[in-house]
């Protein structure tokens, strides 16, 4: 027997970590954010229950900003593998006219997503929420647990994290408390795209690069989605190839010039890149340290 | 420049060709060091060397270590790592930090982990799962108390090589005499500890030399660079061919059609058609199809995650292991009482009695702790008598358990041989701990049962604290026959008479008391319960 690669050993990993929360919680659910790793993440939960279907149910959390092609491919991937998807929209916050534009990126942030996650998993009365977030993204996350203990209030604790030697996870919990389980922890983006082409996961067409219509504010390369988004004075609508690393709430979400069409260019594009995958999240960048914050709150 | 570098040093290879990044090898490995000894510039001059640090992140650095005033110092690779504000503020890494890079031919997992005593618990969590572990050694300061805790906690933990980094080579002028006797300072300071390699490398992480590539103010040194070395490393040895053994972690039963055994095979591999037997109940059954998404396999080995089903049904739960039948070297034994080595990790002291929730492999039981053997100073190495053990400390402790688990010493078969204590009430992770060989085994060499046979009737004779009270027994009982001696010499002017008076003083009292007390011990001896048992581990 060959010895397993570097991606058999992330993957068994994975399978790994999401058959030990079915087999010690009773209510997962798994967070699908529509992006690469959310995609990833499904595929591995897939093989992980294989030949049983997915013994628990997607939440997706839509803060109504996000690109409208995030929303099509939700639909479509719903519809043909026949998931069990739970779209949650924090009515309150929108009752308040919270939104990116005015509100500021910290407080639609907050509202929208992380307000919106806690009612929704209240809602649920899940004990485990699957995330696909990697510990390669963000200094914070790089210090998070695979089984990471939330409070009855979704509070992490970064000071009080539990030890775990050996893959050996202590699942025990008292009522109210839940896990957050992060399958993805040691994959990085690399990883993830290598993975993506190898197992021909479908991920939104945002990803490639193609001609959009973009605007230069903050730094980076912003795409006007819809007609939401007024333009401030000066600002001029150009139409440029460009893609994104990570999808999220459009006005937030910063794209990079590219060539790459397909994943092997996004892969060799990588690996002569010179800047970090989260660098286009302007909610990273509220304060230093804002992620950490975020997470503490309740943020993935 | 011979024992500088490893001795089992392979020459670097030339300009490594663009493997596929699926086809790479994977390293795991640990940093670990005391406070302000570089160890988190150490591993983010790494990261920098292996162009792991995207240009806003080192934007982004540039500004912090403006903001938190080292700005003198240049870039502080530090901050890199230490990630949540308190540790940033105080320049000190709490709590175990992942980072990921590769190179054109490996990928690697660094656990950062910290260095100060009350995080051991930490450092030991980082290296359960590393294949390598870099102490750090400030050439200033020299070999620490801190660096013997490290290297045991890395052996403690079955970490199986070891690079020595001494660092800041230019607080002693980058001297090769006062460089080898760090390194022989070292080797002396943990000899006792089983490793398959140690490299010393003498390098500067703050100015990069030896860490990616040789420096000029090294002449003498022969060895490989930091990374070098990391790259070439014999992380993923072949293990030795064995039977199957997996631990069943979920069964897998979405219809009355289909019921599979999920789980990772921890060692050997398995075929449709092979006969396997259930631990710990002993049930047999064959191997009729080892399911997965990417359909049914031929074969699997260790390390992959499948669904197995059986021929017959079988009650098999999680927990339970499924193993190549027949008891082979090196298989898993069913136990219901173990001996380990284990470091506290919670708040709260281990002490005999006490219950706590058992996790090894997939399997959970009831385990108390019935004797604490002994305590292991973690500086020191010594033995010490403890009544219990208070967090972050090292100790040999049998434990009782309320079923029969599949089990095998750690150093066999680490998937069941590691475990976690998780208390009861508080949840809290009260210890990791690694199962130790039987003592009973006759595969042992033989020396060592007679050493513990003796141990044993020292504790028999003179009680669990026999090396404190031996000292003074011992004292007194040659000063007695001393005296014995003296009186006799002057008595007979004879020194034959005397020496033959105090010999047999010496040692014809000792026997005769042992002989009468085990005499008396043949009368009232409690059997001795792991024997019971049917022979703990």
């Amino acid at each position: 027997m060959t010895s397993p690669s570097h991606l058999d050993r992330l993957e068994a990993e994975a399978i790994g970590i999401i058959r030990e929360t079915l087999a010690t919680c009773e209510r997962p659910v798994l967070l699908y954010s529509i992006g690469k790793d959310s995609s990833v993440l499904l595929h591995l939960a897939r093989k992980a229950v294989h030949p049983g279907r997915l013994p628990f149910p997607l939440l997706h959390v839509d803060t109504l900003w996000e690109f409208q092609e995030m929303g099509r491919f939700r639909d479509d991937l719903s519809h043909k593998l026949g998931l069990d998807l739970i779209v949650h929209v924090n009515r309150e916050g929108v009752a308040a006219g919270v939104n990116p534009i005015e509100s500021g990126s910290r407080i639609h942030t907050d509202v929208m997503k992380t307000v919106a996650l806690k009612q929704a998993l209240d809602a649920g009365r899940y004990d485990a929420a699957f995330g696909g977030a990697r510990r390669d993204e963000e200094k914070s996350r790089a210090k998070e647990r695979v089984f990471s203990v939330r409070t009855r209030d979704h509070r992490w604790d970064p000071k009080s994290q539990r030890p775990e030697p050996w893959q050996l996870f202590n699942t025990l919990k008292k009522p109210g408390e839940s896990f957050r389980v992060f399958p993805l922890s040691n994959w990085t983006e690399l990883d993830v795209w290598a993975y993506i082409e190898r197992e021909q996961i479908p991920v939104v067409p945002l990803y490639f690069a193609a001609e959009r219509p973009v605007l230069w504010r903050d730094g980076t390369w912003i795409m006007r989605d819809d007609e939401r988004m007024p333009l401030l004075p000066g600002e001029v609508v150009q139409h440029r190839m460009v893609r994104f690393r990570t999808l999220g709430c459009y006005p937030l979400t910063g794209a990079v010039e590219s060539t790459a069409t397909t994943v092997p260019e996004i892969i060799a594009e990588m690996r002569a890149s010179r800047s970090s995958e989260r660098q286009g999240r302007l909610i990273d960048f509220d304060s230093a340290g804002s992620m950490e914050l975020k997470k503490q709150e309740g943020y993935f | 420049m011979g024992a500088l570098a490893a001795e089992t040093a392979a020459p670097l290879p030339a300009a490594a060709n663009d493997a596929a990044l699926a086809g790479r090898s994977l390293l795991r490995f640990i940093t670990c060091g005391s406070v302000d000894d570089g160890k988190s510039t150490l591993l983010g001059r790494l990261l920098y060397e292996a162009g792991a640090i995207p240009d806003d992140v080192i934007a982004s650095l540039e500004a912090d270590s403006a903001r938190i005033g080292r700005a003198d110092r240049g870039i502080d690779y530090s901050l890199l790592l230490d990630g949540l504000q308190s540790e940033r503020e105080q320049g000190i890494t709490i709590d175990v930090a992942y980072r990921y890079f590769a190179t054109q031919r490996r990928a690697f997992i660094v656990a950062d982990t910290p260095g100060h005593e009350q995080y051991t618990r930490n450092m030991a969590t980082g290296a359960s799962t590393a294949d390598l572990a870099i102490i750090l050694i400030d050439a200033g300061k020299g070999v620490l108390p801190q660096t013997r805790r490290h290297a045991l906690i890395a052996a403690f933990v079955g970490v199986r090589h070891l690079v020595v980094a001494i660092n800041k080579i230019d607080l002693v002028g980058c001297d090769e005499l006062r460089i080898r006797s760090l390194e022989a300072a070292f080797r002396t300071a943990i000899a006792g500890l089983a490793f398959d390699s140690i490299t010393v490398i003498p390098l500067s992480a703050r100015d990069g030399d030896n860490v990616a590539s040789l420096s000029a103010r090294t002449p003498w040194y022969d060895g490989p660079t930091l990374l070098g070395w990391l790259e070439v490393v014999g992380a993923d040895t072949v293990s030795p061919t064995r039977g199957l053994v997996m631990p069943v972690q979920w069964v897998n039963r979405p219809d009355a059609t289909f019921r599979g055994f999920s789980g990772t095979i921890a060692a050997g591999t398995v075929a449709p058609g092979d006969a396997v037997e259930i631990l710990p109940s002993r049930r047999s059954a064959r191997v009729t199809r080892i399911v997965t998404f990417d359909g049914d396999l031929p074969r699997a080995g260790a390390g992959t995650a499948v669904s197995l089903v059986l021929d017959r049904e079988i009650d098999v739960s999680r927990g339970d292991v499924i193993v190549a039948p027949g008891k082979a070297e090196g298989s898993p034994l069913v136990r219901t009482s173990i001996e380990a080595k284990m470091l506290v990790t919670g708040q709260a002291a281990l002490v005999p009695g006490a219950t706590y929730l058992l996790r090894l492999g997939t399997a959970s039981a009831n385990a108390t702790v019935e004797t604490v053997v002994h305590g292991i100073d973690i500086a020191t190495y010594a033995q010490r008598d403890r009544a219990s053990v208070a967090t972050n400390e090292l100790a040999v402790l049998r434990l009782r358990l309320d079923r029969p688990l599949a089990v095998a010493p750690y150093a066999t078969l680490p998937a069941l041989g590691g475990f976690i204590l998780v208390d009861k009430v508080t949840h809290e992770t009260a210890a990791m701990g690694t199962v130790i060989a039987e003592t009973t085994d006759s595969s042992r060499p033989r020396l060592h049962v007679v050493g513990r046979s003796l141990e044993q009737a020292m504790v028999r004779t003179y009680g669990g604290d026999w090396r404190r009270t031996l000292v003074p027994a011992t004292t007194w009982r040659l000063g007695s026959a001393l005296l014995l001696g003296v009186v006799v010499g002057v008595l007979t002017g004879h020194p034959g008479y005397a020496a033959a008076a105090a010999a047999a003083d010496a040692l014809a009292r000792p026997l005769l008391r042992h002989l009468h007390r085990s005499l008396w011990g043949r009368w009232s001896r409690r059997r001795d319960p792991s024997v019971e048992n049917g022979g703990g581990i």
